[in-house]
C-alpha cells in the first residue's frame, strides 16, 4: 500500500491488469464477446447515459481492450486512452473529434506515406484541409497558422527517414495558436520518448509496430494527455457544446481532463466503428510487457548495423539519428536519449537495380512492407510502397531509386550484419 | 496536510469510513455532473442526501433532498461540496455547526478553499479538495479502467466483485501508479 511511483517496466507489466475479478485468472482474460448481459433496465439506462462505468457492447468498450488502454495511458503519462482497429483508425478518430468541414490542420511533411495519403485524400473528402509544413523551419510553421487552424500533427521520430522533430518548439507554436498538438509516437514508443513531457496534448500510435512488437496484430490508440482546456477554447464543439444524443450533456464539463478520450469513444468510435478485436488487444498488451527490453535491443542493434553500413564501400550514405554524423543527432540526444529507434534508411551504390537486387538477396531479413517487428525487415520503397510516384516525387518523399529502408529486429546483431554483408556482396 | 496531492490510502480510508454523504449543490438535471455523483454513490450503497433549497422535499436519483445541511434529519459523515470555491466557505461554516460534526469535508473537482479547509482541520475534520468522489471511487476499485481512463493504481489483488452488474468495491491492496 505504498504510494511510491512505479517505474516504466513495472507499469508495462502491471498497468491495467489486476487479476480477473471473477476468477482470479492472473493473465488478462480474452473477453471474446460482443455483448454483456444486463441485470436490469435501470443499470442499462445508466450505462447508455454514461452515468455509470461498465461494458455494454465491444464496439464501445471491452474489458480486455481496457487493459491495453490503461496500460498505454500509464506508459505515456496520459489521463486516458482509446484503442482502435489500426493506427489509421486512431488518426481518423482524433480528427473526427476535432474538425468540422472547412477546418484546417497543419502537418509535418515528414510522415509515414500512408498518413500523407490519408490526409491528402480521404480527409479532404470530409472537408478537413491539411497544410504541409517542414517542421525544421520555425518561421514556415508560424506562417502556416491561420484562423482556420484547429490542430498540429507530427511524428516524434518520422517514418521512414528517422527524422527527429523539435517537439517543444512546435508545442510553443501550438499553444500560441490555441490548438492541440498531436504527436504520432509510433516509431519512438513511450520507452524512448514521452511527447506529453514536451508539450503534446494528444498522442497516437500504430500499435501494429513496436508496441505490439511481434508483427501479429493490427491496432491503434489515442492517448488523451489531459492538458488541453476545451471549455476555455470553445472552438471544439464536439467537446464543449451540449450533445443532443446524450440529453444535452457537455462532454468536457462532465469528463474534465479525460473528456477527449471519452468523446473519441462515445461519439467517434460509436459512429465510425473501427473497433479493435479483443484478441488483438490481448496480443498487443502482452507484447507491451517486454517493450522496455525489446526497444533497447532494437536501438542497440540498429546503431551497430548503421555504423557497420556507414563504413561499407557499397553504401553511399546512411540516415540514422543515432549516428554522430547525422543532422538530427542533437535533437535525438535531447528527445530520444536511450536510442534513436530501429527504422532508418540508407543509399546503396548502383541505384534502382542495386536496391532491387539487395532486397531480393537477403536470407534472414524479411522483405515486407512493415516495421517494428521482432524480426529484421527490409524494403526498397522505389520498387514497392512508392512505386506509383514519379521519380521527382520519389526523391522528395525520401524514396529515391537508391534508398533502402530497414527495421532492425532483436536477433543477434552479428547474424543481421552477416546477412546484409552477403546480400551486399550479390550486387 | 498537503492538498496538492493525496495519498491513495488517505482517499481510500475516507471512502471506506463514511456511510452518509450530503451532496450540497446536487442537481436534479440528469446530465449534470452532480447528478452523476449522487447516482453513482447511491449505487455504491452510500446513504446519499442531496442538499438543494430549490428542490427540497423532492427526490434526486431516488434520494430525498433537503434545503440545507442543518435541516438534515440524521448525522452526516461527509459533506461533498458542488459549489464554487468562494461559496465553499459558507458551506463549511454551516457544516461545522452540525452536531455531531461530519468526519470529512470534500470539495469537488475545481473547488478549493484553503481558508475553509484550515477551519475544518482545526476541528479535526478531514478535508479533500479539487477531487471527485465518483472518480476517486471508480479509480481505486478499478471500474474507471473500463472507460480507458488511467486509474494510476496497480495491484496483484483481484478487484472486489460486488453484487450486481459489473460492480467493484474499493477494499483491496494496491500500489499507486504515476
Ligand atoms: C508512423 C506511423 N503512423 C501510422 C501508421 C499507420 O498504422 P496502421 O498501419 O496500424 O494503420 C504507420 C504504419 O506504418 C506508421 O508507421
Amino acid at each position: 500500500m505504498s504510494s511510491n511511483q512505479p517505474g516504466f517496466s513495472t507499469l508495462a507489466i502491471h498497468a491495467g491488469a489486476a487479476p480477473d475479478a471473477a476468477t482470479g485468472a492472473r493473465a488478462t482474460p480474452i473477453y471474446q464477446t460482443t455483448a454483456f448481459a444486463f441485470d436490469d433496465v435501470d443499470q442499462a439506462a445508466a450505462l447508455f447515459g454514461l452515468q455509470a462505468f461498465g461494458n455494454i457492447y465491444t464496439r464501445i468498450t471491452n474489458p480486455t481492450t481496457a487493459v491495453l488502454e490503461e496500460r498505454v495511458a500509464a506508459l505515456e503519462g496520459g489521463t486516458a486512452a482509446l484503442a482502435v482497429a489500426s493506427g489509421h483508425a486512431a488518426q481518423l478518430g482524433v480528427f473526427h473529434t476535432l474538425l468540422q468541414p472547412g477546418d484546417e490542420f497543419i502537418a509535418s511533411n515528414r510522415l509515414y506515406g500512408g498518413s500523407i495519403n490519408q490526409f491528402n485524400h480521404s480527409f479532404k473528402n470530409f472537408g478537413w484541409n491539411v497544410v504541409w509544413v517542414d517542421m525544421a523551419d520555425e518561421e514556415a510553421l508560424k506562417n502556416a497558422v491561420s484562423g482556420k487552424t484547429k490542430a498540429i500533427f507530427l511524428e516524434s521520430l518520422a517514418n521512414p527517414g528517422g527524422v527527429v522533430i523539435d517537439i517543444e518548439m512546435v508545442s510553443k507554436v501550438a499553444k500560441a495558436a490555441g490548438v492541440p498538438l498531436i504527436v504520432d509516437n509510433t516509431l519512438a514508443t513511450p520507452y524512448l520518448c514521452r511527447p506529453i513531457e514536451h508539450g503534446a496534448d494528444i498522442v497516437v500510435h500504430s500499435l501494429t509496430k513496436f508496441m505490439g512488437g511481434h508483427g501479429n496484430s493490427m491496432g491503434g490508440i489515442i492517448v488523451d494527455c489531459g492538458t488541453f482546456d476545451w471549455i476555455a477554447s470553445g472552438r471544439y464543439p464536439m467537446l464543449s457544446e451540449p450533445r443532443p444524443e446524450y440529453q444535452g450533456m457537455v462532454l468536457a464539463e462532465t469528463f474534465g481532463n479525460f473528456a477527449f478520450a471519452i468523446a473519441c469513444r462515445v461519439l467517434g468510435l460509436r459512429d465510425l466503428g473501427a473497433a479493435i478485436s479483443p484478441f488483438n488487444a490481448f496480443l498487443i498488451a502482452t507484447g507491451i510487457e517486454t517493450l522496455p527490453l525489446r526497444m533497447q535491443k532494437h536501438c542497440d542493434n540498429a546503431l551497430a548495423v548503421a555504423e557497420w553500413l556507414e563504413a561499407h564501400d557499397k553504401v553511399e550514405w546512411v540516415q540514422y539519428a543515432g549516428l554522430a554524423s547525422d543532422p538530427c543527432h542533437a535533437l535525438a540526444q535531447k528527445y530520444l536519449p536511450k536510442g534513436a529507434g530501429s527504422v532508418f534508411t540508407f543509399g546503396v551504390k548502383g541505384g534502382y537495380e542495386a536496391g532491387v537486387k539487395l532486397v531480393s538477396s537477403t536470407g534472414l531479413l524479411s522483405h515486407v512492407a512493415n516495421i517494428g517487428d521482432a524480426k529484421s525487415l527490409i524494403i526498397h520503397p522505389a520498387s514497392t510502397t512508392h512505386r506509383q510516384l514519379t521519380d521527382e516525387q520519389k526523391t522528395a518523399a525520401g524514396a529515391g531509386p537508391e534508398v533502402v529502408r530497414l527495421s532492425i529486429g532483436i536477433e543477434d546483431v552479428a547474424d543481421i550484419i552477416a546477412d546484409l554483408e552477403q546480400a551486399l556482396a550479390e550486387i | 496536510m498537503n492538498h496538492e496531492r493525496y495519498d491513495d490510502t488517505y482517499i481510500r480510508g475516507i471512502l471506506d469510513e463514511v456511510k452518509t454523504i450530503a451532496v450540497v449543490g446536487a442537481s436534479a438535471n440528469t446530465v449534470r455532473p452532480s447528478y452523476f455523483v449522487v447516482k453513482y454513490l447511491i449505487s455504491k450503497d452510500y446513504d446519499v442526501i442531496p442538499v438543494n433549497p430549490g428542490h427540497s422535499g423532492r427526490e434526486i436519483a431516488g434520494a430525498m433532498t433537503f434545503a440545507s445541511l442543518t435541516d438534515i434529519d440524521r448525522p452526516v459523515d461527509m459533506v461533498d461540496i458542488f459549489r464554487n470555491s468562494e461559496a465553499a466557505m459558507g458551506v463549511v461554516e454551516e457544516a461545522l455547526e452540525l452536531d455531531p460534526l461530519p468526519k470529512v469535508i470534500w470539495m469537488q473537482l475545481s473547488v478549493r478553499n484553503d481558508e475553509a479547509a484550515k477551519l475544518a482541520e482545526a476541528k479535526g475534520v478531514k478535508v479533500v479538495m479539487n477531487r471527485c468522489p465518483k472518480i476517486e471511487y471508480a479509480r481505486l476499485c478499478g471500474e474507471i479502467g473500463w472507460a480507458g481512463v488511467a486509474s494510476n493504481v496497480i495491484s496483484a489483488r483481484k478487484p472486489k466483485l460486488q453484487q450486481g452488474f459489473q460492480r467493484f468495491g474499493i477494499n483491496r491492496h494496491t500500489k499507486a501508479g504515476q
